[in-house]
């Protein structure tokens, strides 16, 4: 065991870690951030998203200790209060869930594309750029609105 | 879970090798986007994890003259958005690109992947169709020597690759027909083409892992139009065959992918 100090939504936290612990247990269960989702533990189906350092991974394939002194976003950091995020909003009002278990992952990566593609962002690209995350719900065509309206790209409100 | 292991950073090359030297099992792990899930299913149990990707001999991505040169902790995001790569050789960098998905690009590294050397992984094709040149920490290999059959290098007990040096052709195309669950490969064809030459790498397919198809490059070296392909087939007997794919139809798709790559030159083609 060891102490692991990782900034988590703009905050250093720290919890007690083995080596073998993944980034996904240090914030769900070190942490208690159970935004974070574990849909499949073999790196498919991207319902554990985070932003790491800037860059969408899949914090069930990320050792905490590779993460020491990163940091870290997750769903929990993106509301303002009461205030959802952009993206929250849009996927609330596009209906791009149903069940819920992908969302965190999704907004995670969709906040990641957002961000590098900003006002160049197309339908194609969202579509590549979110294979990572499956979705046994909806059928996708409500998440790629979601993202685009977030991105303010077309989708009338 | 995954069994138990010790996680070093160490702070330099020699540093790295001293610490494998000395561990009882040890295992080297860059993006850990093949291994970890390898360990996750406790497939692989090393005593040791010794991290790269950090280290500096292992960054960056130059030009140097005729040459590409790819640090081997660079990871797939960064070849595939690297401006010099899309100038130079615009088929890796969407060959970059399109391995696995997002999350997986930033994580996984060109030395990992290259080291792994799994029979449906991408950059193997790219490294033997443009006769790359291996770098480790103890010397250079070419790719021509350098890849050994599935999952297996040239690489000795605790070698580590430092930079790939990719040689800038005239032209080159890459094409794939990716299993749509998995995104892997099912059959893939890199096509280069230098002043002298044509080279045909075939990842996906082979039950021996990544190979050169010979008589492809002949007869593209005598005229480079895929109708020069026409009635050259792979042989289904050093094809693979599973559940996704029987060994005929990836001879099949091989030889389509090959096609594709020749017809459209300076990108990836997706089948
Ligand atoms: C969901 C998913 C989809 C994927 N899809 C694809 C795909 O479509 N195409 C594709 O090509 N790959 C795919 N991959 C594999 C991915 O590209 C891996 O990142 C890559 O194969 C290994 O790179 P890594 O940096 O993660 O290596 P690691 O997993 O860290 O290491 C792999 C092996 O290489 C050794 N090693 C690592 N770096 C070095 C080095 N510098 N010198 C010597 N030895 C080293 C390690 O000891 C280990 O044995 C996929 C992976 C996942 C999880
Ligand atoms: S839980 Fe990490 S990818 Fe599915
Ligand atoms: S909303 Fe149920 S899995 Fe996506």
């Amino acid at each position: 065991m060891r102490q692991l100090a990782i900034t988590v939504n703009g905050e250093v936290r720290t919890a007690d870690v083995e080596d073998r612990t993944l980034l996904v247990e240090f914030l769900r269960e070190g942490l208690g951030l159970t935004g974070t989702h574990v849909g499949c533990d073999t790196t498919q189906c991207g319902a554990c998203t985070v932003i790491m350092d800037g860059q969408a991974v899949k914090s069930c394939t990320v050792l905490a200790v590779m993460a020491e002194g990163a940091e870290v976003r997750t769903i929990e950091g993106l509301a303002d209060g009461d205030r959802l995020h952009p993206l929250q909003d849009a996927f609330s009002r596009h209906h791009a869930l149903q069940c819920g278990f992908c969302t965190p992952g999704m907004i995670m990566a969709s906040l990641d594309v957002i961000e590098r593609h900003g006002a160049d962002l197309d339908a194609q690209t969202v579509r590549h750029e979110l294979e990572g995350n499956l979705c046994r719900c909806t059928g996708y065509h409500n998440i790629v609105k979601a993202v685009l309206d977030a991105a303010g790209r077309g989708s009338p409100r | 879970m995954m069994y138990g292991f010790s996680f070093h950073r160490p702070k330099s090359l020699a540093e790295a090798a001293d610490v494998f030297a000395r561990a009882d099992d040890p295992t080297y792990v860059s993006g850990g986007h093949s291994l970890l899930p390898t360990m996750k299913s406790r497939l692989a149990a090393p005593s040791d994890l010794i991290a790269l990707t950090h280290l500096p001999e292992l960054q960056g991505i130059t030009r140097d003259g005729d040459r590409v040169i790819i640090g081997a902790a660079q990871t797939h995001a960064s070849v595939a958005s690297a401006a010099l790569v899309q100038d130079a050789l615009p088929a890796l960098a969407q060959l970059a690109g399109s391995i696995g998905d997002m999350q997986v690009r930033h994580r996984g590294t060109i030395g990992g992947s290259l080291a792994n050397n799994d029979p449906a992984a991408d950059y193997p094709s790219a490294v033997l169709a443009l006769g790359a040149t291996i770098v480790t920490s103890t010397r250079e290999i070419h790719a021509d020597d350098y890849f050994d059959g599935m999952f297996a290098t040239a690489l000795e007990l605790g070698e580590i690759i430092t930079a790939i040096a990719f040689p800038i052709p005239k032209s080159a195309g890459y094409a794939k027909m990716r299993n749509p669950a998995s995104r892997y490969a099912l059959a893939a064809s890199f096509v280069a083409k230098t002043e002298d030459a044509v080279r045909v790498a075939i990842t996906g397919a082979g039950s021996d892992g990544v190979f050169r198809w010979s008589a492809a490059e002949k007869a593209l070296g005598a005229s480079f139009d895929s109708a020069a392909l026409a009635g050259l087939a792979l042989s289904a007997d050093d094809m693979l065959g599973d559940m996704h794919a029987d060994a005929s139809y990836r001879a099949h798709l091989a030889a389509i992918c090959t096609q594709r790559a020749v017809d459209n030159q300076g990108r990836l083609t997706l089948l």
